[in-house]
Parts: structure tokens; C-alpha cells; sequence
């Protein structure tokens, strides 16, 4: 290697990483690997090492970082370095130790072990404020903003020195327009789209003229043309000479964007690559480190009854921050998987809680299950009637975080199982049985029987409550964001487990933010946005373009195109 | 140095017996140093206050008669508190029931009949019923806070007794002083023993093994659990929210208005202005350190209810003024409070954090 | 002295201490902590308060006193709410039933002695003008108090830095501490200086308004002052409203008396908490009010991980 300090063993090369103690062979990625090492380090002399020599011209090095929480091991040697100039993707899976890497050069971290090395010094980044005073700047994937402040407000704190928001507002206003990002200082941030409040995050961390930004999952909550929007500004940061670490788990984007890419898999850094020399197949396996499990599925047309019907449903916001739902109408029959995709906020939670009866339409006709009226009736008679839903918030929602898995169990099964509950008395035994068999069928893993939900990892969780669900054979099953933070293989489990409820005869609406999932598993997809819903279309005849503009609201009826806020919402 | 928490991914089924324990074991120790510094022999006093209490036939029975308002107001309050609702107007409902109670024989001192008693028992829980159930009603119909209605309702309700006592109820043979006839005959809850232990500590005991069987095994039980947990997934479940308000609200109130008809129609045996040290706040005590768990608050009742007879026995053997039981209450709650803590977390001391500077 | 100046000069005397109480507790829940303990806390300034004054002789002594010991109990509920997380509405319980009872103890020696009342300020001239002389130069340091610091928590909260990082972290502690923020810290020192102006709340009771130690002096007056906050909205200029309208209250009970209307008592004295009832229905009826400024993250613990 012609790296200046390959003797350091804190360096971790692209060939290093397969050799390190305990790690994970990479497969057949290594090759790939390889190659793309070499091409890496013939591009990156071109430029950096000549400019300086001392540190091979690097801005930000960090060095075999370690964070544990407890037991568990998020970072485990972890080395990064990033350069000026360059767009640099941190690829991983979900719990991979993306987030916490990210974390610890931004400061909100401290690490176990490991140092951070900036322009060649080394730095210990205290909290965030030393972070920003550095030039790091961050755009959190579950944004830092606060809803009951204006845009101004939320700008104002992360910005040091004196506190003048009539300035600031019009910097704001500057630097937004300089950048593409249009932003209205004074709005009130619950009032914006998803979209633009990342605007605010991203102006935020711009007006600190940052010489490295890093962007959390970005593209997650956006549209696809929002996205190109996106990577033109990314693009021009670049040039301007920032470095920009990615971080991502979309690879064609990457593919896209990036100049570089490490991947990280189960704390460690098994590869450093050049994304465009390389396949969304192969960076998949570099992630997963395996060939990841293809759902099997052929999407087709359904023939069978109308299992699910939703005509003409509208329902004012239910709080301040809500969305109104706007005649929604939809059929999903029985044999098919309907999915709803949109971004995050534009009204999923409360189709979602509409359909489950959480929330009661004005008309009983308004929602109609396996062929009966039922928009006015509670989540119990839907259940009756042969429904099963899955919300999407694990804890607290789908299950109560201090039970133990039997008595999930019985939250959302002690009506339609008559075994469980008899003469008001609960059945533990029943109840711990199908808990049982649950975790069985569906492959969930606790460290000991029967542990409170709270205990369970995401994935495991989400296999429980989704299986929770299907174990009791429902005609109808509404699930919302079905793998939604989850790791790969319990994501692939309960897609699977939703197409063959499907092909088994059941009728099945997925409402999904995850594009890549829609399309594996749907046979129509449907686009919600701003409360409206559009019509559902085969999921052979449309593609992500036309789903994008969906999203972007192209169905929506005149009224409500505008992006003005609505007139009540400012008091 | 400083204290990190450190979340436990269960909750810790040791710490749950073993907090409470080191609660009272530390206001035991508050104690003993408040004493010596009074200059009274910290064990002698600690005798005086904790022991000698439950050393005497008559003593015990006092304990009972102290005990069974405690627990009775005390395990309705764990049920309410288990759903996450905020009854903190024991006092006034527990005075409501008192009232509701009482009326019969006040105002029909001639109808001496066997049932006389069924009815003011009745009355009484009916009247905790209608003071709890106001809170219950402004919350579920206009998402008011039920901790302060309920509390304001308990100065209103000792207004309404003490405006009662002075004018309308007021005995006419009571040579004006500010109290109503004694209850007497079918008007008197029945006693045991010597004659202070009345039919109310049966009922706290009915009322907690009752109880106790409903919260575990009942699916009510569980509704209201959940309801309290995670609301949302109490939604999800089909448990309405409103139901489980009327519900521990009528419990609750319902309890501590059997607690005030027991407490007038038996030691006290008339109304007076004040016929509560103040049991309807002590029983929010009792139910914490009861875990909210019925047969411990069986327990912590007990507890509490020495408490009031060591601060009587210590301002009379000791000089100590009798305020001190409510001190020690106070900082017994504080230290409940603290030490649970440890059942959610483990705390790790000592190891230096550099991050705490912030430009703010 | 006129009859209205009279009045007037008891609202303000009724009024001042919810105001005290009030604006603490506002301040503290913007930071996003509810304390159910301001009745303890200012029961504790006013038998400490009283303690004071009558051991020195001094009421400005007695003053700093009850600000000392509203304080030392607010640190108290911080530290097992904060930094033991425990939980907020209970450990406010905590805190009262534990200051009603240490107050009664510490109070017993000092019940029915005469107390060194705080004198009135005098302006030579303004004091002397006819209504307002007395009204608006001739009350105590802590009606100005009151008012000035009411102003300052106003000015604080919407225009300064600090105050945004008030607002910020009871609005979402997470993102307050993804950017660096301290909140722990922060709800400290909200948290103190609620039990600052708590306890001197309490002080007022004992040193001007009665001015000597009775138990149970506060009379619910810590609650009247949390349903003021939730009454106001979260603004500090409506406290002030609400602590005067309900000041009225208060007194108007003892003038209905005087004039010789036959009205019990106690029906009178049940006003202020039946009203206060009554005010809570008439706001949550109105969701313009309480759309924005309730504190999101209000009464939630926070543990920042590490």
C-alpha cells in the first residue's frame, strides 16, 4: 500500500480489513475489493497527497474507534478518513454502527477507545458545539428541530456568537436562495414539509460554513426528485472544497453520489471501495455479508372479493401537528398485497388508525371489512371481523414495552381468542402457549422465555407483533411500515411472511416509505400524500419516476397543491 | 465524579422487593439522627417510635383502626395510579363520604333499623363516588388535568364540612360546639375487641384481596395495566381510555368514601370539622410504597400506620412533636421514589465524563 | 387610606404570592419539568422565611431565607427527577406532603409569635399621592419583585438566547441534546429558580401578608399557582392577568362579608379552588390557546445516552 502510514496499525486498508482478527470474511466482494483499493489510492494521490504530505492530506481521521454501550459492542476498531472535496459513503445495515461512528466524530458521543484526528492533529471533539466549532456540521436522519419554533429559531441555536435573529433571518434568506433551498425564516417548523425542514437542517449547518458536513440517511424522507435536488447542492458543496460523509443504506444513490465508500458490518469496517466500479449487488453482499435472501413473489393480479373498502373516507387532523385525510377510497381483495408508499407525515399514521379503528370515520359505510359496514365500529369488532393490524411505532403502539410477551399477546387477541379469556379471567396458559408458538413460526429470539417486549431487538420485536398477527390467520391484515428499522434478515422474514398470507388467500395493505420493498412485494401500489390517496395501479405498469411525482403530489386535487400553510394553523 | 444511569433492558425483579426496603431502612436512619440531635437517645427513640406501637394488645388494635382508612384509600389509589391517573383528592372524596353517610342519621335521628347501616354504607361510597367522579367527568369530557380538579375539590369538600358542622348539622344539644349528634345504635359501625376496631378493617382487607385477584388475573385488570403503560397500546387493543378514567376514579373515590363513612360512624362516632390526620394524602404514600401492588400495600398500610401511632407516642414519651410522623411520611415517599430508580437502572458512579461544557 | 386604595392594596397583597408561585413554575415548565411540589416548596420559604426574620430581627434576612430554603427544595426534586429520573408527578407529590409536614416541625416553636413584618417602601412625595402614592410607590420589595421578575421571564423567554434554549429543550430534549445542549443542566437551574420564587412566595405569606406562622399558611395557594400556568397558556404576561384575577377572588370574599351580604363563609373561602376549577374547563375548551406553547416534552424524563 502507498499509504504514507501503512505501518500504523490503526490504518485499516482495503485488503486490511478481511484479515483483521475475527472478521467476517467478505466473500465473494473481495475481489472487487481489491481492485477498487488500488484505483482508490491512485486517485486520492492525484489530488490530496501532493497538497499535503504530512497526513496524506486528509481532513478527518478517525482511528480505530471503539463505543460500547454495556455489553454490546457498537464500534469495534472502526478507522475512517475522509478528504477534502470528496463525497464519502459510510455504508451499513441497520444497527451495522453507522449512526454511533457518526455520532462520536460529531461529538454526541465519546468513545471507548480510538482518537479523531483533524487536519493531522489529534482533537478530542467534547460535544456537539466543538464539533461545529471545528467545521463539522451534521443533518440528522430524525431531525434535531423543534416543531414549536420558527425556522430562524431552530437556525439560532447551533449558531454561536450574539444572539440577533433579524440578521440571521436574513442570511437565512441569503445563503437558502444562494443554495437552492428556498426557506421562510419565520415559519413555524410543524407547519413545513418533511422536505423542507430538511432544508433548515442542511441552511443550518451551511451558514456555519462547515469544512466537513455529514448527512444521516438524507434521501430516507425525500421524494426522488427532492433527492436530485439534493445531490445538486451535495455536488456543488463538494466542489466548493467540503467533504461530505454519506451515509446511506440506498446503493444506487450512492453508486450515484459518492467518490468513496466504507461499509461497516456488525461494528467493523469490512471494506473500503469505489462505488462506481461496483454493483448495488455487490456493496449488497459487502453489507450483508452474504447473499441476501430474495422474497419470492410474482406480482399478479387479484380476482378475489373485495376483502377491504375504503370509499370517499375524509377525517379532520386530530391534533395540532396532524394531517387531515382527504376521501380516501380504496378496495384490496382477498389473494393481493396493496401497498401505500409516500413520504414520512403525509397522512399514513392516520389511514393507518382509521382502518384499525382507532380513530372512528363519521360513517359506518365509510370503511368497509370482508363486506361488512364497519367505519364507526372500535378496533375489537374490525378484529372480529376477521382483521389484523400492525401499526408501525413498536413500542408503545404495537406493544407494551414493560409486558412480557404473553401479555402482548393478549392485547390485541383477547377478543377474537376465546380460549384466552373466560368469565373476565385471563388464561396465562393460553396466553403463554400462543406466545410460544408465535416466537416458533416466526423465528423470534429472546435471551430467556416469556422477556418483556422492551427486551427484544427491533427485528425481533417486529417478528413477533407481525406474527402475532398472522398466527391467527386474518382475512384482512394492515400493516404500516412493515420493516421499518429492522435488520435485513427479519425484513426479508416478514416480507415473505406477507406474501405467502397473500398467495394463502388474504388480503394485505402494506403502507411503506421503503420504495425498494414496495416493489418487491406488491402487486398494486397506491401513493398517499397530504392526506390524499391516489389510485392504486399495478405494480407492473408504473415505475419509481412516476411513484416520485405521486409523492411529490401530483394527484392531489387543485385545492390543496399550493404549499401554503393552512390559514387556522397560525394563531 | 458523577452519577451515569444506565437503562437495564428489564426491569430488575430483585430491586423491586429489595428499594422499598432500603427506603424505610434510611428514613429509620434520618430518624435515629434527628433524634440525637434533639438529644434523645437515637435507640431508645427509634424503640419508642417504631416498636413499641406493635408491642401492646391496645396498640395493635389502635394500628388496625389507623391501618384500615390507610389501605383502603390506598388500594383504590394504586389501582388509579396504576392506569397513570392522578387522584390526589382522596381527602376530599374520602370527607364526601364521610357526609353522604352521615346524613341519614343526622337527618333521621329516630330511624334506628338494621337497615340504617347497609344504607350509610352505601351512601358513602356513593358520595366518594360523586366527589371522584367530577375530575373523572372534566378530564374525559374536556381533557382537563385531573390532578388539580381533584385536589381543589378537596378544600371544597372540607368547606362544605366544616360550613355543615357549624350551621345545619350542628348538634342542637351540642352546647354550640361545631359537631354533629353522635351516631349511635344501627348509626355506629360494629366493633371488635375492645371496642375500637371497627368493620372497616375487614372491609380493607375484602377490599385488597379483592383487588389484588382483579389486577392479576382479570382481563379488566389487565385493561387498566395497559391503559396506564402505554395508553396507545391500550387504544390498539380496544380499551377505551375514557372507560378506564370512570373506572379507577369511581374505584378509587368509592374506596376512600367507605373509608370517611367508617372513620365518622366508628372512632370518630360523630362529624367534626376535621375527622382526618390527613389519610387521603398518607394513602398516596401507602400505594407507592405498596408498588401499586395490593397486597403490599397491605403491607405498606401497616407501615404508615405506625408512623402515626410512633409520632403519638413520641410527643407524649419523648417530647417530640407529633408533626414529626408527617415529616417522616414526607421523606419516606422521597426516598421511594429514589430508590426505584435502581429497579430501571443500574447506576454507575464515579467514572469522569468529559462532556458536559456546552456554549449555551 | 380611601376604601379603593384599601382594595386595590389587598388584590395586589392576594395576588402577588400566585404571581411568584406562578412564574417559577412557568419558567420551569417551558424547560419541560412539571413540579407538583410548588405547595411544598413555598410552605418551606414561609416557615424558613419566618424562622429567619424572627431569630435575626431582620426581614430582609428573612426574605433571602425563604428564597434559600424554596430553592434548597426545588434542587431537591431536580435531583430525583433529573438526575435519578424518577417520576415527575409523583416525586411533586413527594415534595409537598414532605414540605407540609418538615414546615409543621420546624414551624411548632415559632406558631403564634409575632414576626418581624417587612416594611413598605416610601417614596418621599410619590408615596404620598392620592391612590396611586400608595398603589404604586408605596408597596413592599416584593410586589416589585414580583413584577419585575415576571417581566424578565418574559423578556428572557421570547428574546433571548437563553430563553430559546429554555424553550428548545421542554419542546424536544433529544434534538436539544443532539445539538450540544446541556438539558439536565438547563431544567436544573429552571427548576431552581421556580424554587426560588416559590419560596419567595412563601416568604410573603409569612413576612407581609399575615404576617405570621400558621400551618397549612399556603391554603392551596401552590396549586392555584399551577393551574395559573396552565391557565395563562405558558405566557407570562397572562400569569399576571390570572394572578390578579384570582387575587380578586381572594379577596373578594372578605368585602362580600363586610358589606353584610349573608353568604356562609365557607362557600366564600371555596371560591378561588371552585373558580380555579371553572378556569381550567373554560381554556381547554379553547385549542387556539393551547395549540403551541404547551412544552412538548412536559413532565417526560430524559436520560441522555452515552
Amino acid at each position: 500500500m502507498t499509504d504514507p502510514r501503512a505501518n500504523d496499525p490503526a490504518t485499516i486498508s482495503a485488503e486490511g480489513a478481511p484479515d483483521e482478527p475475527g472478521g467476517t470474511p467478505v466473500g465473494t466482494g473481495r475481489s472487487s475489493d481489491e481492485t477498487t483499493g488500488d484505483a482508490n489510492i491512485a486517485d486520492a494521490a492525484g489530488i490530496a497527497d501532493a497538497a499535503d504530505a504530512q497526513n496524506g492530506g486528509y481532513l478527518l481521521e478517525a482511528i480505530d474507534i471503539v463505543k460500547r454501550f454495556g455489553d454490546f459492542t457498537a464500534n469495534d476498531g472502526v478507522s475512517l478518513k475522509l478528504r477534502p472535496g470528496r463525497i464519502h459513503a459510510l455504508l451499513g445495515e441497520n444497527g451495522a454502527g453507522k449512526s454511533t461512528l457518526v455520532k462520536i466524530i460529531y461529538g454526541a458521543l465519546q468513545p471507548t477507545a480510538g482518537s479523531l484526528r483533524w487536519q493531522g492533529g489529534r482533537v478530542s471533539v467534547a460535544n456537539p458545539a466543538a464539533a461545529r466549532r471545528l467545521g463539522i456540521g451534521m443533518v440528522f436522519q430524525h431531525f434535531s428541530l423543534f416543531e414549536a419554533l420558527s425556522a430562524v429559531e431552530n437556525i439560532a441555536l447551533a449558531m454561536p456568537g450574539p444572539f440577533d435573529l433579524a440578521a440571521l433571518g436574513e442570511r437565512v434568506t441569503r445563503v437558502s436562495a444562494q443554495y437552492g433551498l428556498p426557506l421562510e425564516p419565520g415559519a413555524l417548523v410543524a407547519d413545513l414539509s418533511v422536505g423542507e425542514r430538511q432544508r433548515i437542517e442542511i441552511v443550518r449547518c451551511l451558514l456555519q460554513e462547515p469544512r466537513l458536513l455529514i448527512m444521516d440517511e438524507p434521501t430516507a424522507v425525500l421524494t426522488p426528485q427532492e433527492a436530485d435536488q439534493l445531490f445538486v447542492t451535495l455536488r456543488r458543496l463538494a466542489g466548493e472544497g467540503c467533504a461530505v460523509l454519506y451515509i446511506s443504506h440506498r446503493l444506487e444513490e450512492v453508486k450515484q453520489l459518492c467518490h468513496e465508500a466504507t461499509i461497516l458490518r456488525l461494528g467493523r469496517v469490512v471494506a473500503n471501495v469505489d462505488p462506481e466500479t461496483e454493483t448495488a449487488a455487490s456493496l449488497a453482499r459487502l453489507m450483508v455479508g452474504a447473499d441476501v435472501h430474495e422474497v419470492s413473489t410474482e406480482a399478479h393480479a387479484s380476482d378475489g372479493p373485495v376483502m377491504l373498502s375504503v370509499s370517499g373516507l375524509s377525517l379532520p387532523s386530530a391534533g395540532p401537528f396532524g394531517v387531515a385525510l382527504r376521501s380516501v377510497s380504496l378496495d384490496v381483495r382477498a389473494g393481493e398485497i396493496v401497498a401505500i408508499a409516500g413520504v414520512a407525515g403525509n397522512g399514513q399514521s392516520e389511514l393507518f388508525e382509521a382502518l384499525s379503528g382507532e380513530r372512528l370515520a363519521p360513517a359506518r359505510d365509510a370503511i368497509s371489512i370482508a363486506g361488512a359496514p364497519c367505519g364507526t365500529a372500535g378496533v375489537t369488532a374490525r378484529r372480529r371481523l376477521g382483521a389484523a393490524f400492525v401499526p408501525e411505532e413498536r413500542l408503545g403502539h404495537s406493544a407494551v414495552p414493560g409486558f412480557v410477551l404473553s401479555d402482548n399477546v393478549l392485547l390485541t387477541r383477547h377478543a377474537s381468542d376465546r380460549a384466552m379469556v373466560g368469565g373476565g379471567f385471563v388464561s396465562q396458559l393460553e396466553t403463554r402457549a400462543v406466545a410460544k408458538r408465535v416466537g416458533g413460526r416466526f423465528d423470534v429470539r429472546t435471551s430467556r422465555e416469556n422477556p418483556e417486549a422492551s427486551a427484544l431487538s427491533g427485528g425481533n420485536l417486529q417478528k413477533f407483533v407481525v406474527g402475532r398477527e398472522l398466527d391467527r390467520d386474518p382475512r384482512i391484515v394492515v400493516v404500516n411500515q412493515p420493516t421499518w428499522g429492522v435488520d435485513a434478515g427479519a425484513a426479508a422474514l416478514v416480507r415473505q411472511a406477507l406474501v405467502d398470507m397473500a398467495r394463502a388467500g388474504a388480503a394485505v395493505l402494506a403502507i411503506s416509505q421503503d420504495l425498494d420493498e414496495i416493489f418487491e412485494i406488491a402487486d398494486r401500489v397506491a401513493v398517499i400524500s397530504r392526506g390524499e390517496l391516489s389510485e392504486a395501479y399495478p405494480a407492473r405498469d408504473i415505475d419509481r419516476e412516476r411513484v416520485g411525482l405521486l409523492m411529490a403530489g401530483a394527484h392531489e386535487t387543485g385545492e390543496s397543491a399550493g404549499r401554503a400553510p393552512p390559514p387556522e394553523a397560525r394563531a | 465524579m458523577r452519577l451515569a444511569l444506565e437503562r437495564r433492558p428489564e426491569q430488575s425483579r430483585t430491586m423491586t422487593v429489595v428499594s422499598p426496603l432500603i427506603a424505610i431502612a434510611i428514613t429509620v436512619l434520618v430518624g435515629a439522627i434527628v433524634f440525637s440531635a434533639r438529644g434523645l437517645d437515637p435507640l431508645h427513640a427509634l424503640y419508642v417510635y417504631f416498636v413499641e406501637p406493635v408491642m401492646t394488645l391496645w396498640s395493635l388494635e389502635e394500628l388496625a383502626v389507623k391501618t384500615a382508612p390507610l389501605v383502603l384509600i390506598g388500594v383504590g389509589l394504586a389501582v388509579c395510579f396504576r392506569a397513570n391517573l392522578w387522584n390526589i383528592g382522596a381527602e376530599g372524596q374520602f370527607t364526601a363520604g364521610a357526609l353522604a353517610g352521615a346524613a341519614i342519621p343526622i337527618m333521621f335521628p329516630e330511624w334506628q333499623s338494621p337497615a340504617a347501616l347497609p344504607l350509610m354504607l352505601v351512601a358513602g361510597v356513593l358520595g366518594g363516588i360523586a366527589w371522584a367522579a367530577v375530575p373523572a367527568f372534566l378530564r374525559n369530557r374536556f381533557g382537563v388535568n385531573e390532578i388539580l380538579t381533584s385536589l381543589m375539590l378537596v378544600y371544597v369538600a372540607q368547606y362544605l364540612l366544616d360550613w355543615l358542622v357549624r350551621g345545619p348539622w350542628r348538634d342542637p344539644d351540642g352546647y354550640n360546639f361545631p359537631e354533629s349528634a353522635n351516631f349511635e345504635g344501627w348509626h355506629a359501625l360494629p366493633t371488635f375487641g375492645d371496642g375500637r376496631v371497627h368493620l372497616g378493617a375487614v372491609f380493607a382487607v375484602v377490599a385488597v384481596v379483592v383487588l389484588f385477584v382483579f389486577m392479576s388475573r382479570t382481563l379488566k385488570g389487565f385493561e387498566i395495566r395497559v391503559s396506564g403503560e402505554a395508553p396507545r397500546a391500550g387504544g390498539f387493543g380496544g380499551f377505551s381510555r375514557p372507560r378506564t378514567v370512570w373506572f379507577c376514579f369511581a374505584l378509587s373515590g368509592g374506596l376512600a368514601g367507605l373509608a370517611g363513612l367508617c372513620e365518622v360512624t366508628g372512632p370518630v362516632g360523630q362529624l367534626q370539622p376535621i375527622i382526618s390526620p390527613g389519610y387521603g394524602f398518607t394513602a398516596i404514600i401507602v400505594a407507592f410504597l405498596g408498588r401499586l401492588n395490593p397486597i403490599v400495600v397491605l403491607l405498606a398500610g401497616i407501615v404508615l400506620g405506625i408512623s402515626y401511632l410512633g409520632g403519638e407516642a413520641a410527643q407524649i414519651e419523648l417530647g417530640v412533636s407529633d408533626k414529626i410522623a408527617q415529616a417522616f411520611q414526607g421523606l419516606l415517599l422521597f426516598l421511594i421514589l429514589a430508590c426505584d430508580t435502581l429497579i430501571r437502572y443500574r447506576i454507575r458512579i464515579g467514572r469522569r465524563e468529559t462532556a458536559v461544557a456546552t456554549d449555551a | 387610606m380611601t376604601g379603593l386604595e384599601a382594595v386595590i392594596m389587598t388584590i395586589i397583597a392576594a395576588a402577588t404570592p400566585l404571581l411568584l408561585a406562578a412564574i417559577g413554575e412557568l419558567v420551569t415548565e417551558r424547560s419541560g419539568v412539571l413540579n407538583l411540589g410548588v405547595e411544598g416548596m413555598m410552605i418551606m420559604g414561609a416557615v424558613g422565611g419566618f424562622a429567619a426574620a424572627y431569630v435575626s430581627g431582620s426581614a430582609m434576612l428573612g426574605i433571602a431565607a425563604a428564597v434559600g430554603a424554596g430553592v434548597a427544595m426545588s434542587l431537591l426534586f431536580a435531583f430525583l427527577t433529573q438526575t435519578l429520573v424518577s417520576n415527575q408527578v409523583a416525586t411533586g407529590l413527594a415534595l409537598t406532603l414532605f414540605g407540609l409536614g418538615l414546615s409543621g416541625l420546624i414551624g411548632e416553636a415559632f406558631t403564634g409569635l409575632p414576626g418581624a413584618k417587612l416594611q413598605s417602601v416610601h417614596v418621599p412625595g410619590l408615596s404620598d399621592l392620592p391612590l396611586i402614592g400608595p398603589v404604586l410607590f408605596g408597596q413592599d420589595v416584593i410586589v416589585y419583585a414580583s413584577v419585575a421578575l415576571t417581566a424578565l421571564a418574559g423578556w428572557v423567554l421570547a428574546r433571548t438566547r437563553l430563553g430559546l434554549v429554555i424553550r428548545a429543550t421542554g419542546g424536544n430534549h433529544h434534538s436539544a441534546h443532539a445539538l450540544g445542549y446541556n438539558v439536565i443542566a438547563v431544567r436544573y437551574g429552571c427548576i431552581a429558580f421556580g424554587g426560588a420564587t416559590a419560596g419567595l412566595a412563601g416568604g410573603y405569606l409569612s413576612l407581609v401578608y399575615t404576617p405570621q406562622w400558621i400551618e397549612n399558611m399556603t391554603a392551596g395557594r401552590g396549586w392555584i399557582a399551577l393551574a395559573l400556568v396552565v391557565f395563562s397558556t405558558w405566557a407570562p404576561r397572562r400569569v399576571a392577568v390570572g394572578a390578579y384575577l384570582f387575587g380578586t377572588v381572594w379577596i373578594m370574599g372578605l368585602y362580600v362579608q363586610g358589606i353584610g351580604i349573608n353568604i356562609p363563609p365557607q362557600l366564600l373561602a371555596s371560591l378561588p379552588y371552585l373558580i380555579t376549577i371553572a378556569a381550567l374547563v373554560v381554556l381547554s375548551g379553547d385549542r387556539l390557546l393551547t395549540r403551541v406553547n404547551p412544552p412538548a416534552c412536559l413532565g417526560q424524563p430524559f436520560v441522555p445516552d452515552r
